[in-house]
């Protein structure tokens, strides 16, 4: 037997090319006589535009063109509502280039293009635009206030969107319930952070009539697509290709951003290839950002901890275009009963315009919020019945014989009722309870504060719908001469490891090893049907995709192998890259099968001899192609998933805080995690660090800062704080593997799991610590050390 | 973020940077370019000209003359770090140059740029102010020496002439025995300090403290003597009460206002903690041979 695929750490197939800079980011593609793209962009956060001059740039040399809304044709248009929902209110998108008002500091105005990008933006310098400058409200409470001053003239209030969605008969229970909790919390806005920042590049081949975009993009088929109708060409004729991309976290898919289209546009305007490097500025002032949200929650329970039903109302920002509709605002209302069994919910929330940055999801998208807000509220509970923290979780946990559990009525990102699919709650936090062992943490705890040292353990409880539809596609080929196998989908990757895991899947049906697998994908050249990546979806989607075709390839292997090995299919085995009759040592190579289904004219190599009509393999009657038969190793695929598949985990922490410094420790973090069936436990792990590095990020450091007047205030990585791998703990990690019973493969979605309970992990092992100082609990993230001298200053204030 | 043009003058020796200096109206000198290129691509300075002092065999290395350390204007924080017997001499500066940015920075900055550049919450000025170092400047008319009491003005100002160069940092030896730390808070390691302390304790007959020189980073708009916390601990008993009250006195130093990482109470808060904390480090190895 060869070593399964399925299951192992196989370690990722290109972290060498990347690692030692052999990858292709878009800036690397070489395009002779380029032209390159800077931005003239708003100072303003509201603002009128009087005027544009734009003719001493025009005049500069160097400049190939400058254009503003007027120069744009049809193309001076809103950007399309991506998800429409029923409950938006007057959704307004993005303009590729700013017509009459300006709605956020970094909105693109006018774009010039030049001979590099030191001459586009001297000439960007001369530009002169007259603004007149609007008022502004940044508080997201006061902006829905009836005189706040409005992001968008016809949208009254500011107020987007406003849903309610209610599961259950919450008003009945709460009439029957004996205790309630209430809290506010708050989330703060952050932003991806890309290591590599957006990037389009674009050539128009005038002889063929076909447009090349590379585009470092999570969507290069919907791109596509967008692209083709936008500029009236035939599908065929536009070729989008994600190459090497440096980190997308939900960035990069946004259709458009405005040099999405207008360096195609320029291209093809010129007749030279045009290539735009977002640089890490425009990156904090043009790309989306998300996560501000403010949550009311109230909790009705008995007085024995049994949350009998929540009301959650929460305010959810938006910045200042709403080009995904709901979407975020959508999964944190709809995940906001966490774990537990909470029969009965109702939630509300309204989506809030404000001058800044257009908010779309986020590597979380709104996970991260409603983790923070139900367990924040889990812990109240627990404080106010004077229950231990686990024990209150243990209480309410849905147990393994309850799923599938549906919430009737919340309706998911996916427009279906919330169902978790399957899990094992209990036991995960009974794992965690015991790798931590939290009698003697509580020992300890009780002798380092003793020598004046504050530890304290935090914990927090997560569920993620992943894997949404509509569906994803697979196309598996053997190639005749290598024996090598192409496997395509319709993603992209920005770093997963897709290249590996999908080789993995496709290695078992086979019989080859992984690295005879080459995965491509992000490239409508190769594989035009399927959506995005999004959502936690790869692995879930496209990998049954992906599994399903490589199926369909393994039948068509065995028949032509049975064939000319004259054996039956159940005595054949695919092992080591042949098919082998069982038992003996008479087999063919992949590669001979292949060539052996693909009837021949030319003998063009030895292989080939026994493919061509003299060959004795393919002597036969009638046409060398049978009817109904295609020639090759060659399979597609599709999966759609019947609806998102749930994987979950426990995050737990001990946390030391120096009074002195305000700053903290972790000693250790801990993560039990199940995401079902795991293809490759290192690349699992992979993410689920990536991700709590990103959790980190959004618990401590992280937070765009926006002053009153709506200006960016550390839109740079000096002044917005990304951890560093120093700041970043060591993960000890645990898997589960509780099989979704929804997808053949019996995976769940893993890539947004890390970050999403980092936030609750860390308010609530600060909690903990601070305790003997009596500080109030920690309800908004990033804290920060200057959060924690503040707590316990107005602690020490509060003391008679 | 790409920056204007500008001209480039690669100088061989001395003399032809500062004839540079002198042609061009507004240049800037290029050391390691750690600060300056990132100031270029904000477009936030506009030399017309940057001078190029990196292949000047004058300004390489570091000698050690008498009771002085001389760092010249092109060695690297990384090699100044490393340098066995900058460490033997004074100790302060291999314990003040790990918490300056991160090693791959440290490769390419250099000691004197970072004290030309006089960010107010850069470390080495504050080493330079503690130890009692000066800036040795070239210009037109000559060469001249600057007490560091004198030289840091501003935050990124100082009193170097738009015609000069600083052609070394000298920093003095430190007398066997002396008590030395560099503590700093920075929200992520290797991050310019919130606040940052140099602390010298040098003991005397009867077991008091003959002298303390204490410098700060990170608290206001340039690197400064904490001279309250100095005079709360010149002629004491080196333990938790003096130490403590210079700790104290030390927080009226900061004169920083509410900035996003910090309230000025949270900074006096850090200021005195940091303080507190290095004294105790210091007199710790106060009397003891410099290891590392
Ligand atoms: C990510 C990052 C983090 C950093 N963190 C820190 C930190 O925590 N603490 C810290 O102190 N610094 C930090 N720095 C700055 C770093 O230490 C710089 O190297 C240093 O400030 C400047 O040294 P340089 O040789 O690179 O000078 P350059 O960048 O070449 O020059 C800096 C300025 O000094 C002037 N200058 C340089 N040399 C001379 C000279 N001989 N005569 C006259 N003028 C001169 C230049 O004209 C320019 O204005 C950081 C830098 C980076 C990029």
């Amino acid at each position: 037997m060869a070593t399964r695929g399925f299951g192992a750490p196989v370690q990722r197939t290109n972290d060498s090319r990347l690692l030692t800079g052999g990858g292709h980011y878009v800036d690397d593609i070489p395009l002779a006589g380029a032209l390159h793209v800077a931005f003239v962009r708003s100072p303003f956060a509201r603002a009128r535009i009087k005027r544009i001059d734009v003719s001493a740039a025009r005049a500069h040399s160097g400049v190939a063109a400058v254009y503003t809304a007027d120069d744009l044709g049809a193309l001076d248009v809103e950007m399309p509502l991506l998800i429409p929902h029923p409950c938006l209110i007057g959704p307004r998108t993005q303009r590729p280039l700013a017509r009459g008002d300006v709605h956020h500091v970094g909105q693109t105005v006018a774009m010039v293009v030049a001979v590099d990008r030191y001459v586009a933006e001297d000439a960007a310098r001369l530009i002169e635009v007259d603004y007149e400058p609007l008022p502004v409200e940044l508080d997201l409470e006061k902006a829905i206030k009836s005189d706040a001053p409005l992001v968008h003239g016809d949208v009254k209030n500011n107020i987007a969107a406003h849903f309610v969605q209610t599961s259950g008969d919450p008003d009945g229970a709460f009439a029957r319930a004996t205790h309630f909790t209430k809290i506010r919390v708050r989330v703060e806005r952050s932003t991806a952070a890309p290591m590599e920042c957006r990037a389009v590049a674009a050539r128009y081949d005038t002889v063929s009539g076909e447009l090349t975009v590379w585009d470092g993009t999570q969507a290069p088929i919907s791109v596509r697509g967008g692209l083709a109708s936008l500029f009236g060409l035939d599908e065929d004729k536009v070729r989008v290709i994600a190459p090497d991309v440096g980190g997308g976290f939900g960035q990069k898919v946004l259709l458009f951003y405005p040099d999405e289209i207008l360096v195609p546009f320029a291209a093809m305007r010129l007749g030279r290839p045009v290539k735009f490097i977002e640089d890490r500025s425009e990156n904090f002032i043009g790309s989306t950002q998300e996560r501000t949200q403010i949550h009311e929650i109230e909790l009705a329970a008995t007085k024995d901890g049994d949350v009998l039903a929540l009301r959650d109302s929460f305010l959810h920002d938006t910045g200042a275009y709403i080009p995904y509709g709901i979407a975020i605002a959508q999964v944190a209302s709809t995940s906001i009963a966490g774990p537990y069994r909470v029969p009965n919910i109702w939630v509300e929330f309204k989506a809030v315009y404000t001058p800044t940055v257009p908010v779309t999801p986020y590597r979380g998208c709104g996970r991260p919020h409603a983790c923070f807000a139900i367990e924040r509220a889990m812990d109240q509970l627990a404080d106010e019945l004077g229950l231990d923290r686990f024990e209150v979780r243990r209480r309410n946990l849905i147990a393994p014989a309850q799923f599938p559990y549906t919430r009737q009525g919340l309706l998911f990102a996916d427009g279906l009722a919330v169902t978790y699919d399957s899990g094992e709650y209990a036991k995960a936090l009974e794992l965690i309870a015991k790798e931590i062992d939290v009698a003697a943490f509580r020992q300890e705890q009780a002798t380092a504060l003793k020598a004046g040292r504050y530890l304290g353990l935090g914990l927090a409880f997560y569920v993620e719908g992943t894997g949404l539809g509509p569906y994803e596609g697979g196309h598996v080929k053997v190639h005749p001469i290598t024996g090598k196998v192409y496997v395509n989908t319709g993603l992209s990757g920005q770093g997963q490891g897709h290249e590996t895991v999908f080789a993995q899947i496709v290695a078992d049906q086979l019989g080859v090893d992984p690295n005879d697998v080459i995965v491509v994908e992000g490239d409508t050249g190769v594989f035009d049907w399927g959506v995005a990546t999004f959502a936690s979806r790869a692995a879930v989607v496209s990998g049954n995709a992906i599994h399903k075709a490589a199926l369909k390839a393994r039948a068509i292997v065995l028949e032509a192998a049975s064939n000319m090995l004259e054996a039956a299919i159940d005595d054949l085995e695919l092992v080591d890259g042949k098919v082998r009759v069982k038992g003996t040592d008479r087999g063919a190579t992949l590669a001979e099968v292949a060539t052996a289904t693909n009837p021949l004219r030319y003998a063009f190599n030895k292989a080939a001899q026994s493919a061509t009509q003299f060959a004795p393999a393919a002597r036969h009657d009638g046409p060398q192609l049978g009817e109904g038969r295609a020639p090759g190793i060659e399979a597609t695929d599709y999966y759609a998933p019947p609806h998102a598949t749930w994987a979950y985990g426990v995050h737990a922490a001990i946390v030391e805080v120096d009074p002195g410094l305000c700053s903290i420790k972790f000693h250790r973090y801990l993560c039990v995690h199940d995401c079902g069936n795991m293809i490759n436990p290192a690349i699992v792990e992979g993410q689920v660090m990536g991700g709590v590095a990103q959790g980190v990020g959004g618990a401590f450091y992280e937070r765009v800062e926006y002053d009153v007047d709506g200006n960016p205030r550390n839109a740079n990585f000096m002044d917005f704080l990304v951890p560093y791998a120093t700041e970043v703990p060591r993960v000890e990690m645990h898997h589960m593997e509780t099989p979704s019973p929804l997808n053949p493969l019996g995976v769940k979605g893993v890539g947004e799991a890390g970050c999403i309970a980092v936030g609750q992990v860390l308010a609530s092992a600060l909690d903990d610590a601070l305790k003997p100082f009596g500080v109030a609990p920690f309800r908004e993230v990033p804290l920060s050390p200057n959060a924690i001298f503040e707590a316990i200053e107005a602690a020490k204030g509060r003391r008679p | 973020m790409k920056p204007p043009l500008f001209d480039y003058v690669r100088a061989e020796t001395v003399d032809e940077a500062v004839a540079a200096r002198a042609a061009h109206e507004y240049s800037a000198v290029l050391a390691g370019g750690q600060s300056l290129l990132p100031t270029l691509n904000f477009r936030l300075a506009r030399p017309d000209a940057l001078i190029d002092i990196g292949r000047i065999k004058a300004l390489q290395g570091t000698a050690i003359d008498g009771d002085e350390i001389v760092i010249r204007a092109m060695a690297r924080q990384r090699e100044v770090e490393y340098d066995e017997a900058i460490f033997a001499a004074n100790p302060l500066i291999r314990e003040t140059l790990g918490n300056v940015a991160h090693a791959v920075i440290r490769n390419r900055g250099t000691v004197v740029g970072s004290i030309a550049h006089a960010d107010a919450s850069a470390e080495l000025p504050a080493l330079l102010l503690a130890t009692g170092g000066a800036v040795i400047a070239r210009g037109p008319k000559g060469e001249r020496r600057i007490e560091a009491n004198a030289f840091f003005k501003f935050h990124m100002t100082t009193s170097l002439a738009a015609d000069e160069i600083a052609v070394a940092v000298c920093i003095p030896r430190l007398p066997p025995g002396t008590g030395y730390a560099f503590l700093e808070f920075a929200r992520r390691h290797g991050d310019y300090a919130l606040a940052g302390v140099c602390a010298l304790l040098t003991m005397g007959a009867g077991g008091r403290v003959a002298s303390a020189r204490l410098a700060a980073c990170g608290i206001g708009s340039r690197a400064v003597r904490l001279v309250a916390a100095e005079a709360a601990l010149n002629g004491q008993k080196p333990d938790a009460a003096s130490f403590a009250a210079a700790a104290k006195a030390a927080r009226d130093a900061v004169t920083a206002s509410d900035d996003r990482q910090a309230s000025i109470a949270f900074r006096k808060h850090l200021l005195e903690h940091i303080v507190g904390r290095a004294l105790g480090m210091a007199h710790g190895r106060a009397g003891k041979p410099f290891a590392s």
